[in-house]
């Protein structure tokens, strides 16, 4: 009889914030990422530095002691492109840390798109290059292999399941929303409609989000969570099902949850009660999918995500600043490839990154709930206003290159 | 109620705020008796009494320039002409002993007194006849003079006045803090009312008249955009780093026009700073312009700038928003408390104005954006919840029914 298990998975992220760059820097200066202004939201080393504080350097400490204590302890992590390369340029003992705990052995390594993009959704070419990125780069960095994939922001649909079956992944990762699951529990390993060899692991939302949104708000009838009646929850949701997924963003610790909510010691004290019943365990992703066959087939014909109420991908292309954006971007993507410019061409990279466009999300302003604007811009339309600026530029500098075309705008 | 202004015979905000405010209260059940400092004519007005405090016209009013104090103001009460009704001070004794009759008369619930020059009668009502003193505040003389200095007497008045008062009302958060800082109110006795807008006000069959601005509906053809605003020119307003921005934007990206309505002291040092900067071509001046003119300056316009050093409310922004407008305003202009589909930059600022400027001249997406989304927000803004406040308040200050 197989144990059951948890399956634990985190996502750590950090994006290249474009600074208030002006229109009076357009055609003059090309480093958008670097405001000079130390102390703000937008300085990526500054952002990088505190997080690490934080978030990476304790969590990734407790995770050591886990894995140090508890045999059964495993868990998968997805880790950006740009966040290793961020971490070797301002936190090279953060990355050290992180290969400690794949060097256990006990730590998996997902795949994704190294500049954390919503490329699959514009251009196939692209996107496979990104992910090949990746795997190389973890390659590079860790030294495995890469068997299971998860897109931005868990976006996925069928076609995404396909694309990645026939690109040799064992496994992928969804959100685990009710109006797909209707009456099954995302507690099992699933098959996508239409591929061959690979398993579907969905996100256990209401456990998940228990820890990662809820745990520190006051205002939660269940505030404050104890290590206890969470393991009750697990045990609960677990009763006669294989596994529970729990996925969430790597900085739900120390950064999303503060440590003086306990998220920390919660999650050690947790951790100990779950293995404490011997029939308990963890596993990670590639562990859950090879010791349990699908029990059935899920289709999604339309793009889910792990984002707001809607699970869709309104958050990032919501409106037309949002479709405008990355429009002007991909269209971009022959002229810049030709250029053969490594800068130019990580440039545009970086550019793609879903979380620039995340900035121009204006749902929560129009709906009043501006406290939900999670940004290092005074506004969508000042993210906006300084991402158009910097494509202006990157079209200044193609027109530069080829000598041909105009600036159109 | 005391107040200096109403619509029809406005120079600025205050009127149209009073109007609003008074007609949603009557709306809501108060009897609302409303004393003005001249006599004229208010047609339309039937949901509250209007109490003429002298026989000036209106016009002989705005002759003394009283609105922003733009006279020189040095006499107490006691030293003013009561006969002399050329002088500000003369005017405002004369207001002064009509309310200390009428209040004696009417015996009101509440007092709401409307800006330092009502002030001192509401005073004298509150001595006289022991109702509670709301004063209401649009703006101080540290906004009218647009910096440190400003008239003393006036100072003195609203000192008095906001000490006097049992209950402050400041339109926006920056005002109050103006009230705590400037003038060492304590915070708990002041509240912030934001204004609201009466769409429905917008709604008499007014359409766009092409032909009004046909030069600058020929530019926008051409591709131009129209930056606009409209306003009283004086340095409370910010307009010379309007004008400073409008150059900077230019001398980017040329198909900017620039539609500066209104009129003030400040006017033909603009003119002069525009033609310094190489720039007189691109601004486009109206004068002061009333009714559909008016509206149609709004309606040519793609974005509407609020420049303003210090403004505690700033109702254009919101006719603006009502006419289609992208907003652009200060930090410093209160009316973005409320606001939060708009482009915001300090009134220094001039190369964040100029970018947001071009921003806008350039991108189609990101002008609708604005334009969409501010239109929604506006809409939600209502006079009938701002009288709901100060029913709410009213009721707070005195045991039975309101006057």
């Amino acid at each position: 009889m197989n144990k059951r298990g948890i399956v634990l998975y985190l996502h750590a992220h950090q994006p290249y914030r474009v600074r208030k760059y002006s229109v009076f820097d357009t055609g003059i200066n090309h480093d958008y990422f670097d405001d000079p202004a130390y102390d703000t939201e937008r300085n990526n080393e500054q952002v990088f530095k505190k997080v690490a504080d934080k978030s990476y350097r304790p969590m990734n400490a407790m995770l050591e002691k886990l894995l140090a204590t508890h045999s059964e302890f495993k868990l998968s992590l997805s880790i950006s492109g740009i966040f290793i390369d961020q971490a070797q340029q301002w936190a090279p003992d953060v990355l050290d840390s992180f290969k400690r705990l794949v060097d256990t052995g006990r730590v998996e390594i997902v795949a994704e798109t190294y500049y954390h993009s919503l490329a699959f959704f514009y251009s196939i070419t692209e996107f496979e290059h990104q992910v090949e990125a990746h795997r190389s780069k973890i390659r590079e960095i860790f030294g495995v292999e890469t068997k299971v994939f998860r897109n931005t922001e868990l976006a996925y649909n069928d076609s995404l399941a396909k694309w990645a079956d026939i690109y040799g992944f064992k496994g992928i990762l969804a959100e685990g929303w009710d109006p797909i699951l209707e009456w099954r529990s995302p507690n099992f390993v699933y098959k996508p409609t239409g591929t061959e060899n690979i398993s579907l692991l969905m996100k256990n939302y209401r456990l998940s989000d228990d820890v990662a949104f809820r745990f520190g708000d006051k205002n939660w009838p269940q505030w404050p969570l104890s290590a206890d009646t969470y393991n009750d929850w697990v045990n609960m949701s677990i009763t006669d099902k294989s596994i529970v997924n729990l996925f969430m963003d790597y900085e739900t610790f120390g950064e999303h949850q503060w440590e003086d909510t306990g998220i920390f010691n919660f999650y050690e004290a947790f951790v100990g009660k779950w293995l404490e019943n011997p029939v308990n365990t963890f596993y990670t992703v590639s562990g859950a999918i090879d010791e349990f066959e699908p029990v059935g087939e899920i289709s999604m014909p339309y793009t889910i995500t792990w984002a707001d109420t809607e699970r869709d991908l309104t958050a990032w292309l919501g409106n037309n600043m949002q479709q405008e954006a990355l429009r002007y971007i991909y269209a971009m993507e022959n002229d810049i490839m030709r250029t053969n410019d490594p800068e130019l061409i990580s440039d545009w990279r970086k550019l793609q990154t879903s979380d620039h466009v995340y900035y121009m999300c204006t749902k929560w302003f129009t709906d009043g709930d501006v406290h939900a604007y999670f940004s290092p811009y005074e506004s969508p339309y000042d993210a906006f206003l300084y991402f158009i600026n910097v494509v202006r530029d990157l079209r200044w500098r193609l027109h530069n290159h080829h000598h041909a075309g105009g600036l159109n705008g | 109620m005391l107040g200096w202004e109403l619509p029809p015979h406005n120079s600025g905000g205050l009127g149209v705020a009073c109007y609003h405010m008074s007609k949603a209260l009557a709306i809501s059940g108060a009897n609302v008796d409303f004393v003005v400092p001249y006599e004229a004519e208010h047609t339309g007005i039937d949901f509250m009494k209007i109490h003429s405090a002298t026989s000036l016209s209106p016009l002989e009013r705005y002759g003394l320039g009283a609105y922003d104090s733009g006279t020189v103001i040095e006499k107490s009460l006691n030293e003013a002409d009561i006969d002399d009704l050329k002088d500000m001070r003369g005017v405002q004794k004369r207001y002064v002993k009509f309310v200390e009759k009428l209040a004696v008369s009417l015996k009101p619930d509440v007092i709401h007194a409307h800006d330092w020059l009502t002030m001192e009668a509401g005073m004298r009502a509150k001595e006289l006849t022991s109702a509670p003193l709301i004063v209401h505040v649009h703006a101080t003389e540290f906004d009218r003079s647009g910096n440190e200095n400003g008239n003393p007497l006036v100072h003195e008045i609203e000192y008095q006045g906001l000490i006097m008062a049992d209950r402050i009302i400041a339109v926006s958060g920056i005002t109050k803090k103006i009230i705590i800082e400037k003038y060492g109110i304590p915070a708990d006795k002041i509240e912030i009312v934001h204004n609201a807008i009466d769409v429905t006000d917008f709604d008499d069959g007014y359409q766009y008249d092409l032909r009004t601005y046909k030069y600058l509906e020929a530019l926008k053809s051409e591709g131009y955009t129209i930056i606009s605003t409209i306003t009283r020119f004086t340095i409370q307003k910010g307009l010379d780093n309007l004008i400073k921005a409008a150059a900077k934007a230019c001398s980017k990206y040329d198909k900017l026009a620039f539609l500066l309505v209104g009129d003030g002291e400040q006017r033909d040092d603009l003119i002069r700073l525009a033609a310094d900067l190489g720039i007189s071509d691109k601004i486009f001046f109206t004068g002061f312009i009333r009714g559909k003119q008016w509206r149609d300056a709004y309606s040519v316009a793609d974005a509407f700038v609020m420049s303003s050093v210090s403004e505690p409310f700033g109702l254009t922004a919101l006719e603006a928003a009502h006419h289609g407008n992208a907003i652009i305003l200060t930090r410093q202009s209160g009316v973005g408390e409320v606001l939060n589909s708009v482009f915001r930059y300090d009134f220094w600022d001039v190369d964040l104005l100029a970018d947001q400027i071009i921003g806008i001249a350039t991108s189609d997406v990101l002008k609708n954006a604005l334009q969409d989304d501010v239109r929604k927000e506006y809409a939600k803004l209502s006079w009938h919840d701002v009288a709901e406040k100060f029913m709410n308040i009213y009721m707070s200050m005195c045991r039975v029914g309101i006057a």
